[in-house]
């Protein structure tokens, strides 16, 4: 008698369908914060990854424009902790538009108009995403630490003032920062620090890292399967047109950097291939429809 | 029995707080995060050192020219014959049934002598009346691509695809859309359709590309800041021609790629360009005879962003009628936008009024 036939639930995998976004974890993963909900549990001593040069960022430079990539991001850890940090932006600006991911605590007057006159040099654009956790010190403190309500807020003023307009990113670790009201309320606060065009970002928490202790870790369910993407594609998966580049390698995304079956090779062309999705960070980027990309 | 007051609970409360946090920025002394794990760090590297794939310097050559082959085969596999040769061309986007426009796009092309008109797509959207639009570019001879607004309308779709998360700028682009939607009938529909997604055009000896978005996508943004010379280099080389034509962020830009391709964003004519103006702009292409450029390459492409003057009162009066929102019309009396900025890039959003 033959075996019963057991459906297979197959790892699917995702083609990388043209490489539009590079990430640098240019500052690795220290951070001058520990937030409870960091993915990535950076923190001052956290050195599973450390910062790129200024040198290291401009060879990836070199293949990623041969590649055609689109657009540059900068994370940590908070970017502003890596001294070659303005060098690394002048010369992207040269080759293509950055974006820069920090909690704004190291935003000084003084270094917001040097930012300032690195965007008004270049033909591309330098987008800057402050990252705040609450419309309060008491919604935001407990996850980002003690004062950070007052002083990323001070930061985002002095971006303003130096005629930047950063855009606000807000996780959802309080549920109604992702409703219209919520998010009316954070536009509010960003016009009562001087900002007169309001941009916001809103993403979801990643159940690892931190976060996986505040709020619980993924259960066995939340795993992708084959048949799961509508017609077959994953195009719709920030990895099929990411990659991040940190001091070990290069990762598939921002969010499995410390998974090091995320990394797929050392160099960008080691890493043009397809991915397994097989952690569960990947089914909240299914299900949520997450991109780190502004 | 004791029970200790409320004040002193909050207080020792506060107090492990600030022993936890004190904890959470030391506690990676040493030690590396392997996903919910602490290691030591030497166990995290030793590990990611052996993870993914090293190749070598020939293969990651071969892994290049495969990556940037199987993005090309996608872009050039649908398109049709190559059309013209023309000396001669216009070419126009985003007519967001902004008929007045159209009227004196098609005569000031006629004017200048453009033997071929070209339509980028986005019919629909923000102004009145959609239907007037067909019979102008049917009698103008016009070749319309389909935009991701007849893409939206032929397939029944809910929203005209733009991925606003604003909930402001949601609300005007469905309500413009919900418009469009009710007023264009179902053979129009169905005529948008079947409009090509892609034309590929000769001017001179130069081959051209053109597509509503970008070659690769109906809705893709290619805005000035954020579409750096390497990408829109190694973008011509996979299209196979010699430039690209686009429109779909309702902003019109030239590049002139250090390989000589020109890419042309020919901007919209159904709103002005957020510039505080009331006209808008579209592109008129000219091959001009090899003469004192001391180009290589015979046969030179002339490109030029023309301002089109039209009837814009005339439109703000119809929109009203319809009861179309005030904000919308208020952009057609300024020259500002109102709505749907959440998408400028940072360069292109400092530039405008909100």
């Amino acid at each position: 008698m033959a075996e019963p036939v057991i459906a297979r639930q197959s790892t699917p995998e995702v083609r990388l369908g043209s490489l539009d976004t590079l990430w640098f974890q240019v500052a690795g993963t220290v951070c001058n914060l520990a937030c409870t909900h960091c993915f990535i549990s950076c923190s001052p001593t956290n050195h599973t990854h450390e910062g790129l040069s200024l040198a290291d960022v401009e060879r990836t430079l070199d293949e990623a424009a041969e590649l055609g990539v689109k657009e540059y991001y900068f994370t940590g850890g908070e970017p502003f902790l890596n001294p070659d940090m303005e060098a690394i932006l002048e010369a992207t600006l040269k080759v293509g538009p950055a974006s820069v991911l920090t909690n704004g605590l190291l935003l000084d007057p003084q270094r917001c108009r040097r930012l300032g006159a690195l965007a008004d040099a270049s033909d591309y654009s330098l987008d800057l995403r402050v990252s705040l956790d609450g419309y309060s010190p008491e919604q935001n403190d407990p996850i980002r630490g003690e004062g950070t309500f007052e002083r990323a807020l001070q930061g985002v003023e002095n971006l303003a003032a130096a005629g930047l307009n950063p855009v606000l990113t807000v996780t959802e670790v309080h549920g109604e920062s992702s409703t219209p009201e919520g998010k009316e309320r954070f536009f509010a606060l960003l016009r009562s620090v001087g900002i007169d065009k309001p941009r916001l970002k809103v993403l979801p928490v990643f159940q690892i890292g931190a976060e996986a202790e505040r709020s619980g870790a993924y259960e066995s369910w939340q795993k992708l399967r084959e048949g799961d993407a509508l017609e077959g594609s994953w195009d719709h998966l920030q990895c099929s047109s990411c990659r991040m580049v940190t001091d070990q390698g290069v990762w598939v995304c921002p969010i499995l950097v410390n998974e090091p079956e995320g990394k797929m090779g050392e160099a960008l062309s080691d890493t043009l291939g397809p991915f397994p999705l097989e952690h569960p960070a990947c089914w909240t980027c299914h299900v949520y429809g997450v991109s780190c990309r502004t | 029995m004791s029970h200790r007051p409320p004040k002193d609970a909050n207080e020792q409360e506060r107090l492990a707080q600030q022993r936890q946090a004190r904890e959470k920025l030391t506690a990676h002394r040493g030690m590396a995060t392997w996903g919910e794990r602490l290691v030591p760090l030497g166990d995290f590297h030793r590990a990611a050192a052996q993870a993914g794939r090293t190749l070598s310097g020939d293969e990651r050559r071969q892994a290049r020219e495969k990556y940037l082959a199987g993005a090309e085969t996608e872009m050039v596999a649908p398109a049709a014959g190559v059309e013209g040769p023309w000396s001669r061309i216009a070419v126009f986007g985003g007519v967001y049934n902004n008929h007045f426009a159209l009227e004196s796009l098609l005569e000031d092309a006629h004017r200048r002598g453009a033997e071929a008109v070209y339509c980028l797509g986005d019919l629909g959207g923000f102004g009145p009346h959609p239907e007037k639009v067909r019979p102008l570019l049917e009698q103008g001879g016009v070749r319309v691509l389909q935009g991701n607004y007849e893409e939206s309308l032929a397939s029944g779709r809910e929203d005209c695809n733009c991925g606003y998360t604003d909930p402001r700028d949601n609300h005007f682009a469905t309500l413009s859309y919900r418009y469009t939607e009710r007023h264009c009938s179902a053979d129009f529909k169905r005529w948008m359709g079947r409009l090509p997604r892609r034309r590929r055009v000769r001017v001179g000896d130069r081959e051209l590309l053109l597509a509503h978005g970008s070659p690769r996508r109906i809705n893709e943004f290619l805005f000035a800041s954020t579409a750096p010379v390497p990408f829109l280099e190694v973008l011509v080389r996979q299209s196979r021609c010699d430039g690209l034509l686009c429109t779909h962020t309702g902003l019109h830009w030239h590049r002139r790629l250090p390989s000589g391709a020109n890419v042309v964003n020919v901007g919209v004519i159904g709103r002005p360009a957020n510039d505080g103006a009331t006209h808008v702009w579209y592109a008129m292409l000219e091959a001009v005879a090899n003469g004192s450029s001391g180009s290589t390459r015979s046969g030179e492409l002339a490109v030029e962003l023309v301002p089109l003057r039209y009837d814009h009162q005339a439109l703000a009066r119809e929109m009203r009628q319809e009861e179309l929102p005030e904000e919308l019309v208020e952009t057609i009396e300024t020259g500002w936008w109102t709505t749907c900025l959440e998408v400028l890039p940072p360069k292109e959003r400092a530039a405008s009024r909100f």
